[in-house]
């Protein structure tokens, strides 16, 4: 059988992976919004895994709502880039100075 | 080495495998390719631990949905790949730095005899005939029947939002206003003009 340490150390490993891409990918805002889709991830299995071992569905329900949230966030990051780059032709982070004053 | 461990380090392998090949690929479409192998491994995963529902969600709203709709939006963007390029291995060092403490943190403590097999035994298989589904679906709709229905809120105010902030009115779109034709007034419009008939040659 698995230990539950298994998953849970799967989760922090896809955790870790996504925050190294924040820092290597942090001119790109679409990779910047996929690596925050994957920290979603890495919760998720973490409150599946917890659900799963102490036998409480009240983990898969959380799971259910940050599923529904992420969609909702990633649907409007998108329409703002989208947005951003009609009016800016860019999307590096760099270039989104404007209010820096 | 049980079967169930061999196909957890199968599939945990491929996510790792993928999630990092997204974070280090060259072309975002790739990128977005290789997320939706991590998310259909990461199902893979779920399905070990017995969330039938919550996987097959997974792919069907994750995968067919989010992921081709980053996909229309990467191919849609004409995107100067060598600038987003620079300085891509700048704050490595430091980046990664983070990952392995981290990692390694995690590992210390979940590792340990608390979230052993001896503190948290395996639960085993659910008997024959339970369904996660409608587990699932007691559950929200009894219990969490007003959060059920907030994100059900959340839902529509993402597509509002996303039509408001995308939507935009082309100047040299020629439509008609309907409001304007209907009020128009016949006589500002047709001049009867009284003249004598022409007499022939």
């Amino acid at each position: 059988m698995i230990p539950l340490s298994h998953y849970l150390i799967l989760g922090a490993i896809l955790f870790s992976l996504s925050v190294v891409g924040i820092f290597l990918n942090r001119k790109n805002l679409v990779i910047l919004l996929m690596a925050i889709e994957l920290m979603l991830l890495a919760v998720n299995l973490n409150f599946i895994a917890f659900s799963h071992y102490l036998g409480d569905m009240a983990g898969q329900v959380f799971v259910f709502f940050i599923l529904t949230v992420a969609a909702a966030e990633s649907a409007i990051g998108l329409a703002i880039l989208v947005v951003v780059f009609r009016n800016r032709q860019t999307i590096n982070v760099e270039d989104l100075s404007s209010l820096k004053g | 080495m049980t079967f169930q461990l061999g196909v957890f380090y199968f599939f945990a392998t491929i996510l790792i495998f993928a999630s990092s090949m997204v974070i280090t690929v060259r072309n975002p479409v790739k990128a977005a390719l290789f997320l939706v192998l991590a998310f259909v491994s990461a199902a893979g995963i779920w399905l070990l631990l017995q969330a039938e529902f919550l996987a097959i969600v997974l792919v069907l709203v994750y995968v067919g949905a989010v992921m081709v709709l980053f996909l229309f939006v990467v191919m849609m963007l004409d995107i100067n790949l060598v600038r987003l390029r620079e300085g891509f291995g700048e704050y490595l060092p430091i980046g990664g730095l983070v990952a392995v403490l981290l990692v390694a943190e995690m590992v210390i403590i979940l590792g340990s005899d608390q979230f052993g097999p001896a503190k948290m035994p395996d639960p085993g298989t659910l008997p024959a005939g339970h369904s996660n589904t409608r587990e699932l679906g007691r559950l929200l709709y009894t219990v969490y029947a007003y959060p059920f229905e907030i994100a059900a809120a959340i839902l529509l105010v993402a597509i509002v939002a996303a039509i408001a902030l995308t939507l935009r009115r082309r100047k040299d779109s020629k439509y008609q206003n309907p409001a304007q034709q209907i009020h128009i007034n016949p006589r500002e419009r047709v001049r009867v003009i009284k003249m004598p008939s022409e007499k022939k040659a």
